[in-house]
Parts: structure tokens; C-alpha cells; sequence
């Protein structure tokens, strides 16, 4: 059945005091609201994603409370902050012993494009070059409101995927890796310097 | 000498006095702070240093900094006047006499004496040149506090410091080959992605 009819007749039936769902909604429903984020901080922005989980601005309120010391058992890492050549190999080490399903929000303007440190000898030109970032967050560093809208905007994405089909995510999809080559460090850099598979820029055309 | 600036001439002197053959120079800094400092010749910088923080009246127990310079090879013209008998008579003339300063490797430590309250001496070690006569003597076995900083300065502009006694490199990884705070330090050409248009970005936009 199509999205929209499904959508109706569930609506339809909400009328007369029945509660319909999917197997899809309930499992997409219990998944968004029980992203568990990995104890991992970089920089600054570290300092704002602590602040988001404390009582001011309460990142629990998003099921997502539970930082877990071990990336075996964290859904999310949340990049927050400069990302050195150095550390970097770490970071995708991380990401590939996290189980999936697994998120990553790149937060700040470091951990998406290197920020202002970007000519910095020793310093990645944002996370994205080696693993897939789900969403980015601008800002130096960025306020907690805007972690949270992050983590709304992934918990929307989740609450989307489907479980079959064509477009279904990638730990539902056997073809799709869930692991990602650390880059080993070069004479003169991080070797290789991107991942082709999920480095895609946008070229500037002039 | 108690909380005093100490004088450059006078420390100059008193090194000299103590440490036979050492050939000192003192390099002036002409910005209102005056902190002058001492240039070393690398056979005595060991015996110079045990002296300063030795000495009962130097007694500069602190190093509190050490930090590098990467000097390129540098062309200095200066004007000189000189006098010339022209025609049969005596006048002023001014040349320009042009110079080329070899480049080298610097090493600068801060000096302090927590006892006496006075500092900061400042101590400058000398490469020979950029390339191959890169060593200095390490200060370490003096000040313990110079160990990290030495590596430091070892990883990010290439001075190997005889004598010290651990000298990897402190922020870059070990395979690391370049040394990225010296001036000729090129970044690997594939970071330059997005904005890179090839060329003079005046004949692009000619184009």
C-alpha cells in the first residue's frame, strides 16, 4: 500500500478510537528516541555538548541521556571539535567498532571543514573525507539549542527510513559496508587523504 | 640583584670570566621590551648553562620557555658612507654594500631564578645551516623543563639536540618526514580542493 493511503487510513481509523501502526513506525519509533551518543569530545565543542546534556538544556528529554563510555554499545558519535591528522585515524577506528545502526553529527565548524584552523599543518579538513556524516552543524562552536535541533533533524531521519526496498538504510542493506579504511599515517599526510566512497564535495564551477 | 632585570653586558662578562674561550655575541633588541640576548657557541652552551643555573649569583633555576626560529637565507644591503677624494676634493659618498646572511636554525631559551627573583637571560643556540650541520646541544640535562619543548622544536622545524635524552617527535606521528614550522614547509597539495582554480584567479576571470 502506498505512503500516502496508509497515512490516511490510519488517520480514518484515529477517528473511531482505533489505534493503528506499522511494524516500521514502532521500530523507527523506539529507535529515534533511544540514541545512545559515545563519551567522545575533541575541542571546544565538547564543552557545548556537555552543556547540552545538562539540566539547563537536557538532552534526555531526546531519549539520548546515555553516554556510553565504549563504542560497542553507542549508536551516535557526536565529532565535536578539531579534528587532527593524528587523531583522525582514531576517530574512524571508532566509528567502525560502533554496532549498526550508527549516526554521526559533525559538529562545529571544525568537524566539517576544518573551521578556522583549516590551513593548520595537522589538522582534517573536516570528518566527512573518512566516514559518513549524517548531519553537520555550522558554528564555533555551535550553541546546545543547535546540537538539539541536530539531534531532532537525525531523530527525523531515522523516524524516515524504511525498512525494505530500495531506499532502505544502510544496516539493512547487506551489500553496503559498515566499516570504513582507517587512514594510515604518510611521510607527508594521511594516506589515503579522503575516502572516495563517501568523500562527495560539491565542485565550485567558474 | 634582587627582582632586577639583569644586564646583558654584565652577565656577558661574568660568563666570560668563568667559562674560558667561549665566544659570546650579544644580539640587541631595539623594541621597547630590551630584552637583548646572548648568542652561544654550541662547544661551551652546555658548560655556559650548568654555570648560569649554578653560579650563586646568577642562580637562574628556571627555564620557563624555548622556542625555535627558521632563519632562509636573507640578502641585507646597507648604505655606507664613505669618504672619496672626487675631482681633488674630499666628499661623502653613500654605497650600497649587499650582504648574503646564510640561513640556519635557532634556538632560543627563557631564563629565570625563582630564588632570586630576576630574569628572564635569554640563550641562543645556532645551527650551522638549514640543512645538514642541524644540531644543537641539548639543554635538557640542565633544565628538565626543556625536554618537551626540545621535542618540539626537534618535530616542527627539524633541530636535532645533541644530548637529549629523548628525542622523538611530540605532535606529529613518528613516520612524519617534514618539519611544518619551518618557512619553506609546503602542505601536501591535496588538501587544496573546493577553491583551488589552477593559475592566477586575474586570468580566469579575463576568461
Amino acid at each position: 500500500m502506498e505512503q500516502a493511503e496508509t497515512a490516511q487510513l490510519k488517520a480514518e481509523l484515529s477517528k473511531h478510537g482505533i489505534f493503528t501502526t506499522t511494524l516500521e513506525d514502532i521500530y523507527n519509533w523506539g529507535r529515534k528516541n533511544s540514541v545512545w551518543p559515545l563519551t567522545f569530545g575533541l575541542a571546544c565543542c565538547a564543552i557545548e555538548m556537555i552543556a547540552t546534556t545538562m539540566a539547563r538544556y537536557d538532552l534526555a528529554r531526546f531519549g539520548a541521556e546515555v553516554f556510553r563510555a565504549s563504542p560497542r554499545q553507542a549508536d551516535l558519535i557526536i565529532v565535536s571539535g578539531t579534528v587532527t591528522k593524528k587523531m583522525a585515524p582514531q576517530v574512524v577506528r571508532l566509528y567502525n567498532q560502533m554496532p549498526e545502526p550508527k549516526y554521526v553529527i559533525a559538529m562545529g565548524a571544525c568537524a566539517i571543514s576544518g573551521g578556522p584552523f583549516r590551513d593548520g599543518y595537522n589538522v582534517l579538513r573536516g570528518i566527512d573525507r573518512y566516514i559518513p556524516v549524517d548531519v553537520h552543524i555550522p558554528g564555533c562552536p555551535p550553541r546546545p539549542e543547535a546540537l538539539i535541533d541536530a539531534f531532532m533533524t537525525l531523530q527525523k531521519k531515522i523516524s524516515e527510513q524504511h525498512l525494505a526496498g530500495e531506499k532502505r538504510p544502510r544496516h539493512l542493506d547487506a551489500e553496503l559496508p559498515s566499516e570504513f579504511p582507517v587512514p594510515a599515517y604518510g611521510e607527508h599526510g594521511l594516506e589515503p587523504s579522503e575516502n572516495a566512497e563517501v568523500w562527495n564535495p560539491l565542485k565550485i564551477i567558474q | 640583584m634582587n627582582g632586577q632585570i639583569l644586564n646583558v653586558e654584565q652577565v656577558k662578562a661574568a660568563i666570560e670570566a668563568a667559562v674560558p674561550d667561549c665566544q659570546l655575541e650579544i644580539l640587541v633588541n631595539g623594541s621597547p621590551s630590551g630584552q637583548h640576548s646572548i648568542v652561544l657557541d654550541n662547544a661551551h652552551a652546555l658548560e655556559i648553562a650548568r654555570f648560569l643555573r649554578n653560579d650563586s649569583s646568577f642562580s637562574l633555576d628556571f627555564c620557563s620557555n624555548v622556542t625555535g626560529v627558521d632563519w632562509l637565507d636573507a640578502e641585507v644591503s646597507e648604505k655606507i658612507k664613505t669618504k672619496k677624494i672626487i675631482d681633488g676634493v674630499e666628499t661623502e659618498v653613500e654605497e650600497i654594500k649587499k650582504t648574503v646572511l646564510p640561513g640556519r636554525l635557532e634556538a632560543i631559551y627563557h631564563l629565570f631564578s625563582m630564588e632570586k627573583k630576576h630574569g628572564p637571560v635569554i640563550l641562543r643556540l645556532r645551527t650551522g645551516n638549514r640543512i645538514d650541520q642541524i644540531s644543537v646541544p641539548s639543554l635538557t640535562p640542565v633544565w628538565r623543563s626543556a625536554e618537551f619543548q626540545e621535542r618540539e622544536i626537534f618535530d616542527l622545524y627539524g633541530i636535532v639536540f645533541e644530548g637529549h635524552p629523548d628525542l622523538r617527535r611530540l605532535l606529529m606521528w613518528d613516520e612524519f618526514k617534514d618539519h611544518p614550522m619551518r618557512k619553506d614547509y609546503v602542505a601536501p597539495a591535496e588538501d587544496d580542493d573546493l577553491l583551488a582554480p589552477a593559475g592566477n584567479p586575474a586570468d580566469q576571470s579575463k576568461g
